[in-house]
C-alpha cells in the first residue's frame, strides 16, 4: 500500500534533485543558451561548479552568503527571546485556560503568509499606523521609509513570519517537560530563576533546537519576505533571491543549479539534525 | 496555579497574542476602504469587493488567482490525502529495509527549503518530463508532492494510536482483509483523515513558491502570488480584499472540517496531540 506514495516521491521528488545534479554539472547549450544536463554522473564536468564556488567563497556572492545567515540567526534569535516565553507559559498554564490560548497560537497557521506580510507593508507606509504611534510616542520621528530596503525590516518580517512554526513544536516540548523535577529543584532551596537555568533550560534544549532548525531551514531558502518587505532592494538580497533570478530572472540554470547544491551542503548538517529528531520520536511513538 | 504567579510571562504570551493577530484584522479592516489608501482607515464601503473595476469579483486576474488557488487546493486533497494514507498504513505494516528507505524519503521534503524542490520541480518539467502540459498541471503535481509527508505523519500518529487489535479481531470474525480496513480501520481513521485534509488544504492555498516557480503567466497565477506581484508595483485595497476573501474561505474550511472530527471522534485522541503532528 505505501507503493504508489512511494512512487510518487521517487518520480516527483528524487528524480527532480537529480535533476539539479545534472544541471549543475551538465553543459549549456552554446546556441540557444538553455541547460544541457549531463545525466551520467561519468560525464560530470565541475567547472562551472568551480566558478561558482569561487564567487562564493571570494567574490561577488560571498556577501550574499553572509548576509542569508546573519539575517537567519538574528531572527532564530528574535524568536527565542519572544517565543520561549510565550511556549513557557502556555506549556505550564492550568489545562483548562490552555485550549482557548493554544487556538490563538494556531491561528496564524491558517492565515497565508504573504497575507501576514501584506498586513506589516500596510502598517509600515511613510504614512502608516507604525510611524503614527511613533510620531504620537515621541518615540522615533514619524517620518521614516521602512519599507526602503534596511536590514531591520526585514529580520523583523522573518521573525514575524516564521515565529508560529517556532512556537508550538517548542511548545510541544516544554508540554512534555516533567513538571515534578521543577517542583523537586524548588523543593530543594533553588530559587525560580537558577531552576530555570539548571533544570527547565537544559530539559528543553532538544525542543529548542528541533524548533530553530524547523524555522532556519526555510529561512535560509526565503526570497519572499526580503522581496516583499523591501520592493525589491539589492541590499538585503539573501541565497534565494540569486537562486530564483538565475533560474528564472535570466537563463542561467547552471549557477542556480550549483547554487542550490552549496545552499544544501551548508544546510546539510541542520538537515540531518532534523531527521535524526524525526526518527527518534517516530520510535518513541511506537514503543508507547 | 496560583493566578498572577506568571505575571510577566503572561504579559508577554498576550502580547505577542495581539502582535500576530491584530496586523491582520487592521489588513482586513483596510480591504473596506472606500478610497485607495492601504495605510488608513477611511469610511467602510465594498468598493473592493464589488464595486470597482479592480475589485475581486470585478477583476478579471483576481478571479482567475482566487479559481486557481481553490482548484489547486481542492485537487491536491483529493490526490494527497488517499496516497498519504495509503503509504501510512502500508509503512507501518511492511517492515525491512525498502520500509526503511521509503520512510526516510518520505521525511526528506519535510526538511528540504520549499526553494529547492521548487528549483528541482522546474529543472525536471522543463528538462525531462516536458510532456507535461506546463502550469496548472505541473503546479498540482508539485503541491501534492510537498503535501504527501504531511499526510503521512498525521494519519502514522493516529494508527499508532489506534493499534492492530481491532482489525485482528475482525479479521477473527471473518471479515476479509479488505473488509476490515474499510469497516473498520478507516472509519477510525476518520478524525485522522479530517485533520489531513484541512491541513493539505490549509498548505496549498499558502504556498507561494512552488505555485510561483511552475508558473507560466498571468492564467497560472495564484493568490500568493498576487499578492506578492504587488511588492513593486503601485497597489490598491484590492489585494487586502482578495487576502480577506482567501482567509475566510481558509477559515470556513477549517471549521467545517473542525466540526465534522469532532461529529467522528469517538474518544482517544487527545487534541495536543493532533496539534503537534500539524506543527511539524
Amino acid at each position: 500500500m505505501a507503493a504508489p506514495g512511494t512512487l510518487w516521491l521517487v518520480a516527483l521528488f528524487v528524480v527532480p534533485s537529480y535533476a539539479i545534479l545534472a544541471v549543475a554539472f551538465g553543459d549549456i547549450d552554446p546556441i540557444l543558451r538553455t541547460a544541457a544536463p549531463h545525466w551520467n554522473p561519468v560525464s560530470w564536468d565541475f567547472t562551472a561548479m568551480r566558478g561558482v564556488l569561487d564567487r562564493v567563497f571570494f567574490g561577488d556572492l560571498r556577501h550574499v552568503f553572509v548576509r542569508t545567515g546573519l539575517f537567519a540567526l538574528a531572527s532564530l534569535a528574535g524568536c527565542c527571546l519572544i517565543g520561549y516565553p510565550v511556549a513557557y507559559y502556555v506549556a505550564r498554564s492550568a489545562r483548562r485556560s490552555r485550549g482557548a490560548l493554544l487556538a490563538l497560537l494556531v491561528l496564524p497557521f491558517w492565515i497565508s503568509y504573504l497575507m501576514r506580510m501584506l498586513a506589516w507593508v500596510n502598517l509600515l507606509q511613510t504614512d502608516g499606523y507604525v510611524n503614527r504611534v511613533l510620531g504620537w510616542t515621541h518615540l522615533g520621528s514619524g517620518s521614516r521609509n521602512w519599507l526602503d530596503g534596511d536590514w531591520p525590516t526585514v529580520v523583523f518580517g522573518l521573525i514575524y513570519g516564521y515565529i508560529p512554526f517556532f512556537i508550538l513544536p517548542l511548545y510541544a516540548a516544554l508540554e512534555r517537560l516533567d513538571g515534578r523535577l521543577i517542583e523537586a529543584s524548588r523543593d530543594l532551596g533553588a530559587s525560580k530563576i537558577w531552576t530555570f537555568i539548571r533544570v527547565t533550560l537544559p530539559l528543553s534544549i532538544p525542543g529548542l533546537m528541533a524548533a530553530s532548525v524547523i524555522i532556519v531551514l526555510p529561512m535560509c531558502g526565503d526570497y519572499y519576505t526580503n522581496t516583499y518587505l523591501t520592493g525589491g532592494s539589492p541590499r538585503t538580497e539573501m541565497v534565494g533571491n540569486q537562486i530564483e533570478f538565475f533560474l528564472r530572472g535570466s537563463s542561467q540554470p547552471q549557477t542556480g543549479a550549483a547554487l542550490v547544491i552549496i545552499l544544501m551542503i551548508f544546510l546539510m548538517v541542520l538537515m540531518a539534525y532534523y531527521l535524526v529528531t524525526i526518527a527518534r520520536s517516530q520510535r518513541e511513538g511506537a514503543r508507547a | 496555579m496560583k493566578r498572577g504567579r506568571f505575571g510577566a510571562l503572561a504579559i508577554i504570551t498576550w502580547l505577542y497574542v495581539l502582535w500576530s493577530l491584530v496586523p491582520v484584522l487592521i489588513a482586513v479592516r483596510i480591504s473596506f476602504n472606500s478610497g485607495k489608501s492601504r495605510s488608513a482607515f477611511q469610511s467602510m464601503s465594498m468598493r473592493w469587493y464589488w464595486e470597482d473595476p479592480s475589485s475581486v469579483w470585478r477583476s478579471d486576474e483576481l478571479q482567475t488567482a482566487l479559481t486557481n488557488t481553490l482548484k489547486l487546493a481542492g485537487l491536491t486533497m483529493l490526490i494527497a490525502t488517499p496516497l498519504g494514507v495509503a503509504m501510512a498504513i502500508g509503512l507501518q505494516r511492511w517492515r525491512g529495509k525498502m520500509s526503511r528507505g521509503a520512510n526516510n524519503l518520505m521525511l526528506l521534503p519535510l526538511v528540504t527549503p520549499e526553494i529547492v524542490v521548487g528549483v528541482s520541480l522546474f529543472l525536471v518539467f522543463t528538462q525531462i518530463y516536458t510532456s507535461v502540459p506546463r502550469g496548472f498541471t505541473t503546479q498540482l503535481l508539485g503541491h501534492v508532492t510537498f503535501t504527501i509527508s504531511y499526510v503521512v505523519i498525521i494519519v502514522r500518529g493516529r494508527l499508532l494510536s489506534i493499534g492492530i487489535h481491532f482489525e485482528e479481531a475482525a479479521r477473527d470474525l471473518g471479515a476479509t482483509r479488505i473488509q476490515a480496513m474499510r469497516l473498520v480501520l478507516l472509519p477510525q481513521l476518520g478524525p485522522a483523515i479530517f485533520a489531513s485534509l484541512m491541513v493539505v488544504f490549509a498548505t496549498s492555498v499558502d504556498d507561494f513558491v512552488i505555485s510561483s516557480f511552475l508558473s507560466t503567466g498571468s492564467s497560472t497565477e495564484t493568490v500568493p502570488i498576487k499578492i506578492y506581484s504587488t511588492a513593486r508595483a503601485a497597489a490598491t485595497p484590492n489585494v487586502n480584499a482578495l487576502a480577506t476573501v482567501m482567509l475566510l474561505i481558509t477559515l470556513a474550511a477549517v471549521m467545517v472540517a473542525w466540526l465534522a472530527m469532532r461529529l467522528l471522534r469517538r474518544g482517544g485522541v487527545d487534541s495536543d496531540a493532533s496539534l503537534t503532528s500539524m506543527s511539524i
